[in-house]
């Protein structure tokens, strides 16, 4: 590497200067306080981990997110994490020993092979909270309600949406359908991509009877207000109770979560499989038009736990912080300013600082030879007045 | 009522934006200046929350995606290279239409072992060829394909066929059908979920449109 480019960071991998890591520090606290006073514990999952511990459910995509290492001590491949979420449903099933709801929060880096989507870096900080041990909606309305208040607290309260769908419906529709999983998952790839004109053709070849064809093709139109509902009831009139339960839980869920957020845009895409692979109920996604992707996501996982010997049920949700801190920024960038002290080892004047710097406040002082470079970074200053040192303006 | 949210919609370029703009105007989208006399990349139209973006066709999935704009017009070759990730891909609209072919020089005969293929599309390329059982070997080029089998770049070349003129002008002709290719309406997951009442009757007009365009 030429000495030119040795300061370079890889593609995708971001670090915070002064201005934004205040930011990301200052929404990190104000976050696990919040998740604190609603009762969940943080825990603190390492770094790294077996390879396999970190896959749970979480299917081929998450295995080629992973960075993998080889433990020097056992030979064995070891995987830097991509999402703490699998981490946090092991200590649930397996180190802690709760029977009943059990509340868990945590912020940490993660590293992805490949950032999410193009507006994403590789080194994301995950913050989270997961609720195990409750299958009723009301955990999955208390983790929804706190994901809200996540956002309100970073700031984003204006023209949120709220993206809903039940993997329950895809699920039921297959399995109604009885196809394979060769054409069940050609059918969800195009469902995924709403891929209406190819689903066309796919359903033209497809050998089943006309009713279900009609019910293939209209799942992926199944998006838009409350309205969707109830047309989904309409559409899937005599189908399975899987489906039709699950149409009635959202039904259920939408009027608690508009009672207590009226302000939050409803939505509904019936076909959304996102984390198909370890969502077991409800999916969920929030989003703000200042931004081009979904700013949190989570949903209900209740299978997680098996691998590590205990399922529970789940449900959860997770964000990036340095996203959220992000927007932020670009609604009031801040940073802070001090009090400037001057070189001297005045006793009175070490007493004033030490004072100061007990209530909080920031003061710096001045080296001998340092000229201070930014003026603009302190507000105040101390100067000495007769016996007294006092705070003046700058 | 909520208020009109601004809505962009990226058009590609070209060939595509002249069959593109009757079937907007169907939906009652009209620009408010003639987009082929002018140099600028953004356009308003006849409605204050719409405009109109005109790029390369390339580049359509790459702003729809990034949401740097809602929704956009690009053909399904350029979709296809680009794998359609976080694009929604609601509309064929019929128009610009070709073929995606293999070619080769005219009586070539089957290549020995690894084959060397020339093409913009190299993603298209190496999934068709590994569905076809081969392995091959791409040469990426951006324009001029059916040079690269005359020059001796490559054994065959993967690209756009309308009426096979300029294949047969050099010496080419087309030899394995890939997929049928018109422009299609996409339009961006954020975008759908956040603007879908007013997204949705475009596409249910512009869907209208293409119909009576069919029957004539």
């Amino acid at each position: 590497m030429a000495l030119a480019d040795r300061w370079l960071l890889p593609d995708g991998v971001k670090e915070m200067l002064p201005s934004s890591a205040r930011q990301v520090e200052a929404l990190r606290r104000k976050l696990l306080d919040l998740y604190d006073s609603w009762g969940y514990d943080l825990v603190m999952p390492p770094l790294m981990e077996h390879f396999e511990s970190l896959l749970t459910g979480g299917g081929k995509d998450l295995e080629l997110n992973t960075f993998k290492l080889v433990d020097q001590l056992t030979g064995r491949t070891l995987g830097i994490r991509a999402d703490i979420t699998p981490q946090v449903a092991r200590i649930d099933a397996h180190r802690m020993h709760v029977e009943g709801a059990n509340r868990l929060c945590y912020c940490g880096s993660v590293l992805h092979t490949r950032s999410a989507n193009m507006l994403a870096s590789r080194n994301p900080l995950q913050v989270g909270a997961e609720l195990y041990g409750h299958a009723g909606i009301e955990s999955d309305i208390e983790v929804i309600s706190l994901m809200l208040e996540t956002l309100y607290a970073s700031g984003l309260q204006d023209e949120l949406t709220l993206d809903l769908g039940h993997v329950g419906i895809f699920q039921g529709l297959i399995a109604e359908a009885g196809l394979d999983s060769a054409v069940a998952g050609q059918y969800m790839e195009l469902l995924q991509r709403k891929a209406l004109p190819e689903l066309a053709e796919f359903l033209s070849v497809l050998e089943a009877d006309e009713h279900l064809i009609g019910l293939l093709a209209a799942l992926p139109k199944l998006n838009g207000g409350l309205e969707v509902l109830a047309k989904a009831r309409d559409v899937f009139a005599g189908s399975s109770d899987s489906i039709l339960d699950a149409v009635a839980y959202l039904e259920q869920l939408a009027s608690m979560i508009k009672q207590r957020y009226p302000a939050v845009d409803l939505y509904f895409d019936l076909g959304e499989l996102r984390g198909y692979n370890y969502h077991t109920g409800v999916v969920f996604s929030a989003l703000t038009p200042v931004f081009g992707q979904a700013i949190a996501k989570g949903g209900r996982y209740d299978a997680i736990g098996k691998d590590f010997g205990r399922a529970r049920p789940a449900t959860g949700f997770s964000a990036d912080l340095k996203t959220l801190a992000y927007l932020i920024a670009n609604v009031n960038g801040s940073t802070r300013r001090g009090v400037l002290a001057p070189e001297s080892d005045d006793a009175q004047l070490m007493r004033k600082i030490a004072d100061l710097r007990s209530h909080g406040m920031r003061v710096v002082q001045q080296l001998p030879g340092d000229t201070v470079a930014d003026v603009s970074t302190y507000s105040q200053k101390l100067v000495k007045q007769g016996e007294e040192w006092v705070i003046t303006a700058l | 009522m909520m208020k009109k949210q601004q809505l962009t919609i990226a058009l590609s370029k070209g060939r595509i934006l002249e069959e593109t703009l009757p079937l907007l105007e169907a939906a009652n989208i009209i620009p408010a200046e003639n987009i082929f006399k002018s140099r600028k990349l953004i356009f308003d139209t006849n409605h204050d929350n719409i405009k109109f973006v005109v790029i390369r066709a390339t580049d359509v999935p790459t702003y729809v995606e990034y949401g740097g704009a809602d929704m956009g017009i690009a053909g399904k070759d350029v979709l296809m290279e680009h794998g359609g990730k976080g694009l929604y891909e609601q509309l064929d609209l019929e128009i610009a239409k070709c073929k995606l072919m293999v070619a080769g020089l005219t009586g070539a005969a089957p290549v020995e072992g690894r084959m060397r293929i020339a093409t913009k599309f190299v993603n298209i390329a190496r999934q068709y060829f590994a569905q076809q059982g081969c392995q091959v070997d791409l040469v990426k080029l951006y324009g001029a394909m059916e040079l690269a089998p005359i020059m001796g770049l490559a054994d065959r070349i993967v690209d756009i066929v309308d009426t096979g003129n300029t294949l047969r002008a050099n010496g080419l002709e087309p030899m394995d059908f890939i997929a049928n290719i018109s422009s299609r309406l996409v339009v961006g997951e954020p975008a759908m979920k956040m603007k879908y009442r007013q997204i949705q009757p475009i596409i249910d007009m512009m869907s209208d449109a293409v119909v009576k365009r069919r029957e004539g």
